[in-house]
């Protein structure tokens, strides 16, 4: 019955955008000792005053389960979906990477950032500022190859996710 | 749509009177005057005067908890709430539905440190069901229904409302509690029909089947609790009980085994052990019910009904689990045994059993009461004699006596068991009693209590006197913390590290000091006559009861063993041996 093996799972919670909500998420994740890898926040309908939080976490299948359950249960919380079992689905996420270089190595850090369609969205005679969009392996990569070229900061704004086809949460 | 426009404080009593509440346990402050002073100006809603904020919300648990209704209580801002806090956790723990209304500073105040500011809503945020900070006043009477709506569904719980004290003075439109839908909190009751239907084929096709049932049951009222004995009786399983569930099933039935877990009967742990069905209804495989987790009766199909979906699988993974309240799928499951016809396999049954009468041969409760000192089980087991024709309620603090009050104290009905059971909280049992002794003025109250567990809400004795309030304190006094000396004992050496209580208070003179009567007893022979002039007082008592203080609580699992490994202590032996008479000492 035991099942120990860790998998990343990405949920979705639907929340009222009221003052404390995401404190009472992040509560229960540090409170209980649950994983997070990344949470993103922000509201998506002006009009009836709702959150989506997306939650990036690990744990084994029953750890899984509980959190679930207990986001569940928290009052202002709408719905709570997890995207990772719920079928395909589309994960993004957007970095800002400064990478400081000159020479060749500056050279070499635009055609990286061209083949991952990272664009430059800001420059100076030694400095680039890279924006990506994607999912956060490509990004991983990206960073990757940016590390000898001069890659000195990183912001990024964690994962947002969604369903493919008509599949709604 | 009809709206009147009051003040603030006027809001939240209307709210209080319109959701039945009509005791509201508290203390005042600064930030909560005005609500002070709408209450001395009504009627409705009598408040009773505590004389420390933990005790408010223990208070209004016993209250809660004697009653099925919600608790309440007020207090103010700061320190009123950060007091609150134990009682806060304490219920959360235990699931009982209590609403805790915190002043605040006024709201242009918030965040600036101001005097007697706490962030409260933060504070509260993991020891609460729920809470609310109310900034807006046209919010106040919306939030004060929702908040009744939240404690008391689903699984209750205490929810916290923080009142700035400019709201609390401010115009406020009142709207009545039939205005108020809760958007999204609105637990489901019913369980799932077809998990229903398995769990019952499951139950029906065993051979060693065990019911194992919690607060939960109690929570879902007496009714469940009928259905829970119908049901029983039905199937002919045996079940046992947990700490909070003691009172769901009666005691003196011969389908019972006792309680469950560290310091349950033998018969009951070793049938959660030995199972190949297990139904658990309203209990959470909490980790002093299941020992080590790893052993935990191996070899059985696991049913689990609950009414919150995160109890279900947390500790232990079940095979099917019910989410929903008790009462109802415990009626549904009823439903489908008699449609269907079930029953289950008499011959197994008759072996199970007769293993089972094999475990209750050992008389894991037996003790042996000698003729110089006062055994703390025969204190219980004779308060439980003296107090069969009365209705009585029992509350506790925590430790050994309490797991004595446990084992020995014969629960037949719900509602009548008050302890701290999840948390554990030293200087529950006073306040608790209060408050079950304010829902029933006629009742007895009981507490029992340890020397060391009775100091830590002993103020609240002049609340007693105050109110008149008639509850018996009973203290089993070994000058230890008893359970804390048991540990030390078994566990470090007997190295009793700070656990004496070297210097008591004469508990008779304190309570002459507080203005009620205090008695003491150390000869066994004086021992019922104490217990029955506690009783004849008419006015709270403080009984001080010299036990053996050498006394360990058996059984016992000890922490990281399963239930198979239990210790049963000293094995009932010598001439003093007393078996089996009406109200005496063996089980």
């Amino acid at each position: 019955m035991k099942e120990t093996e860790i998998s990343k799972h990405t949920i979705s919670v639907l929340v009222d955008n009221e003052a404390g909500v995401l404190a009472r998420v992040i509560g229960l994740f540090s409170g209980r000792g649950y994983n997070i890898e990344s949470l993103t926040v922000a509201e998506v309908d002006a009009g009836s005053r709702l959150s989506r939080i997306t939650v990036v976490t690990s744990g084994t299948p029953m750890v899984i389960e509980q959190i679930k359950a207990q986001l569940g249960r928290l009052v202002p919380i709408h719905k709570v979906s997890d995207l990772t079992l719920a079928g395909p689905s589309v994960e993004r996420e957007l970095a800002l990477v400064k990478v400081i270089a000159t020479g060749e190595k500056r050279v070499e850090s635009l055609r990286i950032a061209d083949i991952f369609k990272a664009r430059a969205v800001d420059a100076t005679n030694t400095s680039f500022i890279f924006e990506i969009i994607g999912s956060p392996e490509k990004i991983d990569a990206f960073n990757k190859l940016m590390e000898p070229l001069g890659l000195s900061e990183i912001s990024r704004t964690g994962v947002a996710a969604i369903s493919r086809g008509t599949l709604m949460m | 749509m009809a709206e009147r426009i009051m003040n603030g404080s006027e809001v939240v009593l209307q709210a209080l009177t319109d959701q039945g509440v009509e005791v509201v346990f508290g203390y005042p402050g600064g930030a909560v005057l005005p609500l002070y002073d709408e209450i001395f100006k009504q009627n409705h809603i009598r408040h009773v005067l505590v004389r420390h904020e933990q005790a408010a919300v223990h208070a209004a648990e016993g209250y809660a908890r004697s009653t099925g209704k919600v608790g309440c209580v007020l207090v103010t801002s700061g320190p009123g709430a950060t007091n609150a806090v134990t009682g806060l956790t304490d219920a959360l723990l235990d699931s009982i539905p209590i609403i805790c209304l915190t002043g605040q500073v006024p709201t242009h105040l918030i965040g600036n440190d101001a005097f007697q500011e706490a962030d409260t809503t933060g504070i509260t945020r993991p020891c609460t069901k729920h809470n609310y900070l109310v900034k807006e006043s046209s919010k106040l009477a919306r939030t004060m229904h929702e908040a009744f709506h939240v404690a008391t569904h689903g699984r209750p719980g205490p929810v916290v409302i923080d009142l700035p004290k400019d709201i609390l003075v401010s115009p406020a439109p009142y709207i009545d509690p039939s205005q108020v839908q809760h958007r999204t909190y609105n637990p489901p009751v019913k369980g799932d029909r077809s998990e229903i239907e398995k769990a019952v084929e499951i139950l029906a096709s065993a051979k060693k089947p065990v019911l194992y049932c919690g607060g939960g049951v109690i929570n879902s009222g007496p009714q469940a609790c009928k259905l829970l004995a119908e049901f029983t009786r039905l199937t002919g399983a045996p079940i046992t009980l947990t700490l909070m569930g003691l009172g769901a099933y009666p005691a003196s039935d011969k389908q019972y085994l006792g309680m469950l877990g560290m310091h349950g009967t033998y018969e009951a742990n070793l049938a959660m052990h030995d199972c190949d069905v297990m139904v658990a209804i309203g209990a959470r495989f909490d980790d002093r019910v299941t020992g080590n987790i790893d052993f935990f009766s191996p070899g059985s199909t696991k049913i689990q009904i609950d009414i919150d979906p995160s109890s279900i699988n947390k500790n232990v993974a079940v095979d099917v689990g019910i989410v929903g309240d008790v009462g109802h799928v415990i009626e549904d499951m009823m439903k489908i045994w008699k449609a269907k016809q079930y029953s289950i396999n008499q011959a197994a049954l008759d072996s199970w059993w007769s293993e089972i009468e094999g475990w209750r041969e050992k008389r894991c409760l037996s003790y042996v009461q000698p003729a110089d000192i006062i055994k703390p089980q025969h204190v219980i087991r004779r308060m439980h004699a003296l107090t069969r024709d009365r209705k009585t309620f029992i509350t506790t603090d925590v430790g050994q006596h309490q797991m004595w009050a446990a084992q020995h104290f014969g629960f037949e009905h719900p509602n009548e068991w008050m302890t701290s059971g999840g948390l554990g909280t030293m200087g529950y049992g006073l306040p608790a009693a209060m408050g079950v002794q304010v829902a029933h003025p006629d009742a007895t109250v009981i507490c029992f209590s340890g020397d060391a567990s009775i100091m830590m809400n002993i103020q609240e004795c002049a609340t007693l006197t105050q109110y008149r309030l008639p509850v018996k304190t009973i203290i089993l006094n070994n000058r230890y913390m008893g359970m804390v000396r048991q540990w030390q004992q078994l566990l470090h050496g007997s190295r009793y590290s700070e656990s004496y209580s070297e210097t008591l208070p004469d508990f008779v003179k304190l309570a002459d000091a507080f203005g009620f009567t205090g008695l003491t007893c150390k000869d066994p022979a004086d021992l019922d006559a104490t217990l029955q002039k506690m009783l004849d007082i008419d006015g709270p008592v403080i009984v001080d009861i010299a036990v053996d203080d050498k006394e360990n609580c058996f059984p016992m699992i000890p922490s990281g063993k399963p239930h198979n490994e239990m210790l049963l202590g000293h094995e009932t032996s010598g001439d003093q041996a007393i078996d089996s008479d009406e109200g005496m000492v063996l089980v």
